[in-house]
């Protein structure tokens, strides 16, 4: 038997996880698994109606339950001046409400309580008098003369309009259409989703009373501008905070804005001078933090008759609920959602967005994508999919003949993009040929015949993430930069710290390979530390698969900030010329003499031992990386269905998805994020939903109601992949955790409609549940 | 007003007094802090706090603490008590079965009892018997790959002192 090589852990390595080992132990360290002295529990009550005013709040009921320690109402908050606070998008947003309630579950009042169930009981005794106020669902009916006003505790807000925002060239667009031979229009809706990771957010917030020190224990994908944002909201020093994210049990945007309980829970340890944990139930989770999408979106293609795009009109009406609250760059009101002319050489585009406060949860986070990137691929992937449909145009090939040609990169969008590199074509015929396309769609014909329903839904998309440069891209005004510390021990093992932090991605083994790859130190030497901001240099966090393109960048520019110094201390040991040393792999050697080197840790060993004169000791630097652009991921998935005509039920038969995100750090990982995040674009596409009857009742609001794809309707994946390099990053990686959700929930769609097109279906809004897939096909006369 | 309740856990007989209504996922969190059963959705669909009670799969979230009174509990912290990982842990790790964690000693223990039952199951009656444990990272298609190399390794070994018994008696 042959004896493996144990791996090093060099790029393109797939090593095990790192992390695994206490995860498969049940040895993680979770929110709710923190427990400290004298802690406290907090519950939180909620508004039961969506839109309410305020009459007046007795606590007395719950105040007299014995183990109660205190009740925080807005009111009592009011006093510190903490009953509002600002969001990521540069609103406001009630902490507990004073005057009305926006939303249902909108927080109300909290209890603390030395047990966690008086807390809840307490909670349920608080009673609030309501004057009921008509509620408003949708962002059409906000933007009504007559619609009730939601945020009139606003100066100079008038009406529930948030913002107009615009990319793009109109006269240019407009043009462009008056020259076109056909034009191709969808209007669809990008419902609601929740993000949902497994674990629901919480904290434990410890305020030393004597010190003025506050510690938070926070679910945050953002410990870093979370401490600044606290220091701002709640006027403490900043040196006198510190947030430590422990394991985190799944993220995907959900846990990047600060919430009111993280708020309530950090002033009720402050003013009691007692640790207070809070963690949401799941029903909290759904109807009151981070929702995702909710994008009413017009599309307009102006095509010649040979398929050709001229030009791309876009109007997107976007529900924001009650609090403007997207976490998103401040300089973007509608995110990235302008990458809507996605992977094709459109030479004008223009796009309106209009923003409308309703009577729901705010949020507007970026689940699991790249701000709108997803809401924008969909609409693009969906009017091409129409377009083909309309023109009698395969869907493949009209692709083809638009997409940006290889050649054509670095290509600068007509909405103001720099894509760093691509190759389109080459993704795409390698997923045609996984899939075998034609054969299929000879499949497909036949049985067209039979009446059988049967479809090959196509989606091409390009993400851009990675943000900043800062100068374009930032957080609160916080520049969208990223950092990672290094420190290489005498022996030869390193601490390797980050800005950034995982939530599952597995950065204690990938980032880890970055030092691997650049210093030649094995990835099982290397520690790697996030979180905690008292112990890791300053970063913007882990969303909009920016760890990747900024914090791996990072890594890799101090590795070699390190191997620079290295240079010299081997150069000194090996009593040659700096300019004569050379490096591979872990070894520094003199130029024509490989076999007379030193180690990676040879050099550490002598960094703290024996310094040529004059030079500083240790063997450590830091790194702070300002990306000059962001990356653009793509790739082609092709989704095969077939479709029972007395049922409306869609079976997905097949799935192949082709990625392309640059260099892959650690195959093995990349591919688990793909299989995760095609995962979540079928249960967008077929399941999730987060709706809301005409009274604003939540109707999502647990997962019985909120359904998330299982083991047994997940279908199977086949994966492939093209490897075109970022030319800017130093690695050539582009990110990859979002690029499956970005990308999918178009192909699963296209392929329903592929299956039913012909029967006159242009459009079934997301989820494609059976019903409304039965509905349609009997509007046709075709269901069974 | 507390009851007296004694249950075995992972070997080891715990007696204390309990409110009627706490959950057996807080007895096992709070009071014996065994922190490896989580609690993801409260409403018995996500599977992330199942233990074995009697060797069965139960949401650990919709059973009381007095209802495990007399029964045997084993949650993921008894998987490699004797320091040896269980065969299920080595392959989700080898196979990538988990990415955030969470729900993984919930899947590996539904898995376990799967496998008990079922030594040698095909990919469906892995997907329908881990059905009721939710993941939100891997898809599932890894750990379907990890329960079925933990088979494969159950197996093999399981075989070993068979065949050296055999082998010996020839």
């Amino acid at each position: 038997m042959a004896v493996e090589t144990p791996l090093k852990g060099n790029i393109g390595e797939s090593i095990k996880r790192k992390e695994d080992d206490r995860f498969i132990r049940g040895r993680g360290n979770y929110l709710d698994d923190i427990v400290l002295p004298g802690m406290l529990h907090m519950a939180i009550h909620r508004s039961p109606f969506a839109h309410a005013r305020i009459k007046s709040i007795n606590t007395d009921a719950a105040q007299a339950v014995p183990g109660v320690v205190a009740v925080v109402t807005g009111a009592l908050l009011a006093q510190h001046k903490l009953a509002w606070m600002p969001t990521l998008s540069g609103d406001t947003q009630a902490v507990l409400a004073t005057d009305k309630v926006r939303f249902q579950g909108q927080e109300v009042a909290c209890v603390i309580a030395t047990d966690p169930y008086v807390a809840r009981d307490a909670a349920m005794l608080v009673e609030v008098d309501y004057e009921v106020l008509p509620a408003v669902v949708t962002p059409q009916q906000a933007l009504q003369p007559d619609a009730p006003l939601i945020r009139d505790e606003k100066e100079g807000q008038t009406s529930n309009h948030i913002y107009h925002w615009e990319a793009g060239d109109k006269a240019k667009t407009d043009e462009a259409f008056a020259k076109a031979d056909r034009v191709v229009k969808l209007d669809t809706f990008y419902p609601r989703c929740h993000p949902s990771p497994l674990e629901t957010c919480g904290i434990v917030a410890d305020v030393n009373s004597a010190t003025g020190h506050a510690t938070l224990y926070m679910t945050s994908q953002a410990p870093h501008a979370h401490r600044t944002l606290f220091a701002i909201v709640a006027g403490l020093p900043e040196q006198n905070i510190r947030i430590i994210s422990p394991d985190i049990g799944g993220g995907f945007g959900n846990k990047v804005p600060i919430y009111p309980g993280y708020v309530v829970a950090t002033a009720a340890s402050l003013l009691i001078g007692k640790p207070v944990k809070w963690v949401e139930d799941r029903s909290e989770n759904l109807i009151s933090t981070g929702f995702a999408r909710d994008f009413h979106m017009s599309g307009e293609m102006a095509l010649r008759n040979d398929g050709r795009i001229l030009g791309l009109r876009v109007k997107l009406l976007s529900d924001n609920g009650a609090f403007y609250a997207d976490a998103q760059p401040t300089k973007f009101k509608a995110g990235l959602f302008h990458i809507v002319t996605g992977s094709y050489d459109v030479a004008a585009a223009h796009v309106e967005a209009d923003g409308a406060y309703t009577n729901k949860a705010p949020g507007g986070v970026a689940y699991r994508c790249s701000f709108r990137v997803t809401e924008a691929s969909y609409l693009i992937e969906r009017l091409v999919e129409s377009a083909a449909l309309e023109m009698n145009l395969d869907p493949a090939d009209i692709r083809l003949k638009n997409f940006i040609q290889p050649e054509q990169f670095p290509y600068m969008s007509a909405t103001g993009f720099e894509y760093d590199s691509g190759n389109y074509p080459k993704a795409m015929q390698l997923a045609l040929d996984k899939l075998g396309y034609k054969e299929l769609r000879k499949e497909q014909a036949e049985k067209r015949k039979k009446g059988e329903l049967m479809g090959i839904g196509v989606a091409s998309f390009t993400e851009v993430v990675g943000a900043g440069p800062g100068k374009h891209y930032d957080i609160a005004g916080l520049r969208m930069f990223d950092s990672a510390e290094l420190r290489v021990h005498p022996t030869g093992k390193a601490i390797l710290k980050l800005g950034v932090k995982s939530q599952g991605q597995g950065h204690e083994t990938t980032f880890a390979q970055i030092v691997t790859e650049e210093l030649g130190i094995p990835a099982a030497d290397i520690e790697v530390q996030e979180g905690d901001t008292d112990n890791t240099p300053y970063g913007l966090g882990t969303y909009a698969s920016r760890s990747t393109p900024v914090g791996g960048a990072a890594t890799a520019m101090v590795s070699r900030k390190l191997r620079d110094k290295a240079k010299k201390i081997a150069a000194h040991l090996l009593e040659a010329s700096e300019a004569d040393i050379e490096f591979d792999h872990g070894k520094f050697f003199v130029r024509g003499s490989p076999s007379k080197s030193k180690t990676i840790q040879d050099v550490a060993f002598a960094a703290y031992t024996n310094l040529p004169d004059g030079m500083e000791a240790g063997l450590e630097g830091v790194t702070y990386y300002d990306p000059p652009n962001m990356t653009y991921p793509f790739g082609t998935y092709l989704v095969v269905v077939d479709i029972d005509r007395g049922t409306g039920q869609v079976k997905v038969r097949r799935m192949v998805a082709v990625d392309d995100c640059g260099v892959r750090i650690n195959p093995m990982v990349v591919e688990g994020q793909l299989h995760g995040g095609l995962t979540e674009g079928f249960g967008i596409a077929f399941m999730q939903l987060i709706t809301f009857d005409e009274e604003g009742n939540c109707l999502g609001s647990n997962f019985t109601d909120y359904l998330l794809p299982t083991s047994w309707e997940t279908p199977k994946f086949e994966m492939g992949e093209t490897v075109t390099p970022s030319p800017h990053h130093p690695i050539g990686a582009k990110g990859v955790g979002e690029s499956a959700t970005v990308g999918s929930p178009a192909a699963f769609v296209n392929a329903v409609i592929d299956a039913v097109g012909h029967l006159g279906i242009r459009n079934i809004d997301m989820p494609v549940t059976s019903d409304k897939v039965w509905a349609a096909l009997s509007e046709k006369g075709a269901a069974e | 007003m507390g009851q007296s309740i004694t249950v075995t856990v992972n070997g080891e007989k715990k007696t204390a007094e309990v409110e009627p209504r706490l959950l057996l996922v807080h007895f096992l969190r709070e009071k014996l802090r065994l922190t490896g059963t989580h609690i993801g959705c409260d409403t018995t669909h996500c599977g992330a706090c199942t233990v074995l009670v009697d060797g069965t799969p139960v949401k650990s979230c919709t059973m009381l603490a007095v209802q495990a009174d007399g029964q045997q509990v084993t949650t993921v912290e008894a998987l490699a008590a004797s320091g040896t990982l269980h065969p299920i842990q080595a392959a989700f790790k080898q196979e990538h079965g988990l990415q955030c964690g969470f729900c993984t000693p919930g899947m590996m223990l539904t898995s376990v009892a799967l496998l008990q039952e079922k030594p040698d199951p095909t990919d469906d009656e892995i997907r329908w018997a881990l059905s009721g444990n939710i993941c939100r990272c891997t898809g599932y298609m890894n750990i379907v790959k990890a329960v079925k190399s933990a088979a494969a390794q159950m197996k093999a070994s399981a075989a070993v002192p068979e065949a050296a018994t055999a082998s010996a008696r020839s």
